[in-house]
């Protein structure tokens, strides 16, 4: 562990904090132009958040400490999953402390608490969504586990940093089963995020909303770190696509020069597929609730074709 | 893995983007976007064939890709279209099992194919020899998907694509078929669709529906 090491891992998490929000506003101002309305500004997100810091916060009466506690656990187990992700340079002394199957496991921490929460003041629409949610999360946990398995076979590690170390700094190769994963990995991040075949995240209507529907007692500093933690979620998403599908330009250990590139190409990146994503939302039309378990049971199916097909064309028998 | 020509590599690629679109098929709900998905999978098909050509230098192996571009890209999914605007065949197809069913069947499918296919593959000596298994689940898929619609036009693509899945058996696991067959075959498969058609009106016209299960009930007064 050097100190360069610990400084890029530090300026890995403190970008991630700062550029997640602006992802999101990314987001929103290309979904706006793609639907010929008038887009808000970039810094939007910003703005939202400095403001529900300095509200005060409104508790429902019936709150526990459970409701008080949530937004900080699900903003640290974001933030932590983004420490893990490699965005930068696969040089990551806290890689170590959890591989991809323990990330899976810190988005989950995170969405029970989250629907723990929800439940916790006893709305009608706080269970409603938390239902929802564990619904969804309990169908996209085994497709995002099985993506993970296909990767880590490639890798011959569950590490995230190890597995991009192998996809980015050896000898480029075409693996078919990656064709397969990435699809799969497109619909369970969809899912995740609460993105539009599943969920709106820009709706308040009741019959339709999941995520929106857990946030709803949420106010002040506690909603400003829920969104907060919901655009990191988002962030930490979007760079283990880029790093399982396209983890070129992140900096090998112990160079500098690679990791200055890496930082613009990583925005490049983020960029585009930002505006994937939104163009993804404009050409999807929101599925019905009882739609999500088949299209997450295709997101499984294909994330196990593709260890099938890692199995059958890239291992020399 | 490295070991494997890049040539190689994108056929296997080519291969697996067969079998992706298989599946979509057999999860596609709409009869258009799946007309659209088997003209997609004819393409992927005919950069595999292109890309064995160019590598093993063999002139018929170009014929059939342009013989599988014009057919499986343009022409069948033309007549395809035609006949679902002059049928008025609308929205869903309706699967005899649900969905998602379907798919887990799908899988069962493609572990006995891949399985099946690979000690035929270790007979055979060329370098794409495990597109064999895709091929061979390929058709499998397409079997499953005549068997589970009832309407006579999606069984009809669900023939079709079948033929893909032999045909890409035949490039990848020895370079091609002699020319005779693959002509016999590309123009049997154009007849097939074409009195396909016209039995479509036939069984319209009978039974006001397209749905095949009238057809067991069938008697002769």
């Amino acid at each position: 562990m050097s100190v360069a090491g610990i400084l890029g891992q530090l300026f890995a998490l403190v970008l991630a904090l700062l550029l997640a929000p602006l992802l999101t506003g990314w987001v929103n101002q290309c979904r706006a132009w793609l639907q010929n309305r008038s887009a808000p500004p970039l810094w939007q997100p910003y703005y939202t958040l400095h403001k529900l810091f300095n509200k005060d916060v409104v508790l429902a009466d019936g709150a526990s400490s459970l409701f008080r506690v949530a937004p900080f656990v699900v903003f640290g187990a974001m933030a932590l999953a983004c420490a893990i992700v490699p965005s930068l340079s696969t040089d990551l002394p806290f890689a170590p402390a959890a591989d991809a199957l323990a990330l899976v496991g810190v988005f989950g921490l995170a969405r029970l608490f989250i629907s723990l929460a929800a439940m916790d003041v006893g709305t009608a629409f706080g269970s409603l969504g938390g239902r929802r949610e564990m619904l969804v999360g309990f169908l996209a946990e085994p497709a995002l586990l099985m993506v993970i398995f296909t990767v880590a076979m490639i890798a011959n590690s569950t590490s995230v940093a190890a597995i991009v170390a192998t996809l980015a700094h050896r000898d480029f190769v075409i693996y078919p089963s990656l064709a397969f994963a990435g699809v799969a990995f497109t619909m369970v991040s969809l899912a995740e995020n609460a993105r539009v075949p599943v969920d709106n995240p820009a709706t308040h209507l009741e019959l339709t909303m999941i995520h929106e529907a857990m946030i709803l007692e949420y106010s002040g500093r506690h909603l400003a770190l829920i969104e907060w933690a919901a655009s990191l979620k988002l962030y930490a998403y979007s760079c283990l696509g880029l790093a399982f599908f396209f983890p070129w330009g992140i900096a090998e250990r112990d160079n500098l020069l690679a990791l200055a590139a890496a930082v613009p190409l990583l925005i490049l990146k983020l960029a585009i597929g930002g505006f994937l994503l939104a163009l993804i939302e404009t050409v999807n039309a929101k599925m019905r609730i009882f739609r999500a378990p088949e299209f997450l049971g295709t997101a499984f199916m294909l994330a196990v074709l593709g260890l099938l097909v890692r199995l059958l064309l890239e291992t020399r028998v | 893995m490295s070991d494997v020509p890049l040539s190689a590599q994108l056929i296997n690629l080519c291969a697996a983007a067969i079998l992706l679109l298989a599946f979509a098929m057999l999860a596609q709900r709409r009869v258009l976007q799946l007309i659209d998905l088997f003209a997609l999978q004819g393409f992927a098909l005919f950069l595999s064939t292109l890309i064995v050509a160019v590598k093993t230098g063999q002139t018929h192996l170009y014929f059939s890709a342009a013989l599988t571009l014009a057919l499986k890209v343009a022409v069948l999914p033309l007549i395809l279209r035609r006949l679902v605007q002059r049928l008025h065949v609308k929205g869903e197809v309706e699967p005899l099992i649900n969905i998602p069913t379907t798919m887990l069947v799908g899988i069962m499918l493609v572990v006995v194919a891949f399985n099946v296919a690979l000690p035929i593959a270790q007979l055979s000596a060329t370098i794409t020899r495990g597109t064999l298994g895709i091929a061979l689940a390929t058709v499998m898929l397409a079997f499953l998907m005549m068997i589970t619609r009832k309407k006579a036009i999606t069984q009809v693509v669900g023939f079709l694509a079948m033929e893909n899945g032999l045909f890409l058996a035949a490039t990848s696991a020895t370079y091609g078929m002699p020319m005779v067959v693959e002509l016999g075959i590309a123009l049997d498969v154009l007849i097939g669709v074409i009195i396909l058609g016209v039995f479509f009106f036939q069984i319209r016209d009978q039974f006001d529906s397209l749905d095949i299960h009238h057809l067991e009930r069938l008697k002769d007064h």
